[in-house]
């Protein structure tokens, strides 16, 4: 046990530092989840990380990573986020399906996908989720039905994070009259292919931060399934285990908005109880054991480890803190919470937007409520119901 | 940067772990209850043949030469079977405040053998084990005196946990018992010790609710298969998951000595206190209305846990530290580690007081 950083890991450090000051955009972006024009401000960013070789840190060389092990991917974030640096409009396409085509794409896949995922030309969006098919993702209905050497998608997903703009999704479908965990298989699609429809939804503060995906008839080569006919629970499972325990929530995420809380309490210590305080200390402890409950992860993943039920405990953590942080921000805010700010200075929050989004943390990327059925049983090894 | 336990870390810890869970069990606290027994021989002379007591003395004084990160473990373990032996305190308190006192009249060796020596410390109220301590440390000012128990009256005081043996002490400070000056880092060292084993504590309260819920059938079912009840129990293991790391952390840095070892040990004996809590309220819980009787063995870690919370400086008292922490450094990434704390050259603090 060593919790010191080396010569080498620090010298990478001030290299990510250095990169960020002098290229991270002067203001916020426009939202990519308002206009066109602000999602493709975001892919701009993501081509500029890719051209320094920034874009994935974890992925090999020959895909323009770096091939970094886990705790140099964690001092990676931690520089990104301490910049101030754009949200990874991208998110669901590198850090989801990303390491998940790594695992079970085919050669060819991987030399089409992930360079173009990596320089931004594609941006990803998931399509798992149905109207009828929510926690109980194996009751997804849509179909994919073989003819020939391609694939007939047909259904409807829904509550797809930045499909209204994305290039291409990557769905869970099933084989006709198949039944629960089986016959499924994972489909990558384009999201403006004939016979795909999108319809966007408002979320209740009147951003389209997710889109329904109609899809009728929808043609696309089999060449375009991640992993075997049959297998797309298992590929989706692997990609689940990445979404809720590490990559899609890196602690430096969490330090830097318990630090802007910080900031927020002292600006307004005056006026504000001795309990305020200590709630915010509890913010900046809650998100301290985060970062030291994934340094330990990735140490342990570093020797050869894998992401076993962990990755229910950390998403069930992240979430709830996610609220209690934002909530912490909020209340010292009071009777001004309510407002609505133009875009925030940088380096200041925008608390209200910040709690609103936190409240999804609990639901999206598998409820909790699933989360703790899964440490219940796989964890605690009590009976399933 | 690598925040795991070395194999011959696990290897020592799970030794010792099995050690104690093979024979320190509910059944075991049980008899020794009826037999009046301060502390079980057998165990003890198991316990001092592995060299547990003197992990952290220095060889020269016949200890291992370890440091805390390879005692902490074993600390879990001694509060996940509720240890009634004062292992843990003798072992990761009083071997390290011996070996820093210029004059120990050879105590140091002979705790690291095994020979009890305990603390009164200006934290605790009480004394704990001095009637079966062959010596105790005890504070006159910022002096620290080493006094024999022969030169000490003591008055027992009845602790809920009918293994913690509390006692005030009287005696008279000489230049004959004068050992040394200044705590150091006692204060710090004992809440690491009594967060490490509140996590044990938690985790045993859990363990034994889930073997419960698995067993205990209504509506022609184990309980444990109604989510009502997951749901309680993944909700206290979750607690406890998120504190461990603290406490191991807390472990390694400890050392440090600075603000921001000492918030990172007051952080662990804070989380692991609440986690311990919510642990052993839910086992109770669990338990049915079973939980609240003296025959399930829940009360044992529950009480334990009870008295460790408020043992070696209150949660109020360690939010004080957090606080201080928080006006006195950088928050954030890049400023979490205490060795990514020491000097100026790594930014500064966010200004102004907290």
């Amino acid at each position: 046990m060593k919790l010191e950083f080396t010569a080498e890991q620090r010298a990478f450090r001030a290299e990510v530092r250095a990169w960020m000051e002098a290229n991270i955009p002067t203001g916020p972006l426009p939202s990519f989840d308002l206009t066109r024009e602000g999602f493709e401000a975001h892919r701009l960013w993501e081509r500029k990380l890719n051209g320094g070789r920034w874009g994935m840190v974890t992925w090999p060389e020959v895909l323009g990573g770096r091939g970094l092990d886990l705790i140099r991917w964690l001092i990676f974030e931690e520089e990104y986020y301490r910049a101030g640096a754009p949200v990874r409009v991208n998110q669901n396409g590198i850090f989801l399906l990303g390491p998940t085509m790594m695992e079970f794409g085919t050669d060819e896949q991987k030399a089409h996908f992930l360079p173009r995922m990596a320089a931004g030309d594609d941006i990803w969006a998931q399509a798992w989720s149905e109207p009828g098919a929510g926690s109980d993702l194996a009751g997804v209905r849509a179909t994919a039905t073989r003819d020939g050497d391609h694939y007939v998608l047909k259904g409807q997903k829904i509550w797809s994070s930045r499909a209204v703009f994305a290039d291409w999704a990557f769905g869970l479908f099933r084989a006709p009259g198949s039944e629960r965990h089986k016959g499924m298989v994972l489909v990558l699609f384009p999201l403006d292919a004939p016979g795909v429809t999108r319809r966007p939804i408002a979320r209740m503060d009147g951003k389209l931060v997710f889109a329904e995906i109609f899809l009728d008839d929808v043609r696309v080569p089999v060449a375009n399934r991640l992993g075997d006919e049959g297998q797309g629970w298992h590929v989706c499972m692997a990609t689940a285990g990445f979404e809720r325990g590490l990559l899609l929530r890196s602690p430096a995420r969490y330090q830097v908005a318990a630090r802007k809380l910080i900031a927020l309490y002292k600006a307004n210590k005056a006026h504000l109880p001795a309990s305020m305080g200590e709630r915010v200390a509890q913010n900046w402890m809650d998100a301290e054991a985060y970062a030291l409950a994934i340094y330990a992860m990735c140490s342990r993943l570093n020797a050869g480890g894998t992401i076993g039920p962990e990755s229910s405990t950390n998403k069930i953590f992240w979430s709830e803190m996610d609220i209690a942080l934002t909530q912490t921000g909020l209340d010292i805010l009071g009777p001004n919470a309510e407002l609505l700010t133009e875009a925030p200075a940088t380096g200041d929050a925008d608390w209200l937007e910040d709690y609103i989004f936190a409240l999804s943390g609990p639901i999206y990327a598998g409820s909790n409520e699933i989360q703790r059925n899964i440490i219940a049983e796989r964890m605690l090894g009590l009976p399933r119901g | 940067m690598e925040f795991a336990f070395t194999d011959d870390q696990q290897t020592i810890t799970q030794a010792a772990r099995d050690m104690l869970v093979e024979t320190c069990t509910p059944a075991a606290l049980r008899k020794m209850l009826e037999k009046h027994e301060a502390l079980n021989a057998a165990r003890w002379t198991n316990i001092t043949e592995m060299g547990l007591p003197g992990m952290l003395a220095p060889e020269e004084a016949g200890g291992l030469g370890l440091g805390l990160p390879d005692f902490i473990g074993i600390a879990e373990a001694a509060g996940y079977v509720g240890l009634p032996e004062p292992l843990v305190e003798l072992a990761g308190v009083i071997v390290p405040l011996l070996g820093g006192l210029e004059d120990h009249h050879g105590w140091l060796a002979h705790a690291a053998a095994g020979r009890i020596v305990t603390i009164g410390h200006p934290a605790n109220p009480l004394v704990a084990d001095a009637d079966i301590a062959e010596a105790l440390l005890l504070g006159h000012g910022h002096e620290i005196h080493l006094v024999e128990r022969n030169a000490v009256t003591f008055l027992r005081h009845e602790s809920v946990d009918p293994f913690r043996r509390l006692f005030s002490v009287e005696w008279t400070p000489s230049a004959a018992t004068h050992a040394g000056n200044g705590w150091g880092l006692t204060a710090e060292r004992g809440a690491l010790m009594a967060a490490a084993q509140m996590i044990g504590l938690g985790q045993r309260c859990i363990d034994l609710a889930v073997a419960y819920a698995k067993d205990r059938q209504q509506f022609g079912k184990p309980i444990g298969s109604y989510q009502a009840v997951k749901h309680l129990l993944a909700t206290a293991q979750v607690k406890l998951e998120f504190a461990r790391p603290v406490v191991h952390a807390a472990a390694a840095e400890l050392p440090l000595g600075t603000l921001a070892a000492r918030a990172r040990v007051a952080h662990a004996k804070i989380a692991a206190g609440e986690a311990a809590d919510l642990a052993a309220r839910t086992a109770v819980q669990v338990f049915g209305a079973m939980g609240m009787t003296w025959e399930v063995d829940v009360h044992f870690f529950l009480k334990r846990a009870l008295a460790l919370k408020f043992a070696w400086g209150t949660p109020e008292m360690h939010r004080a530290t957090i606080l201080d922490r928080l006006t006195a450094l950088p928050g954030g990434p890049a400023a979490s580690f205490a060795t990514d704390l020491l000097g100026s050259a790594h930014g500064s603090p966010i200004q102004g007081p907290f």
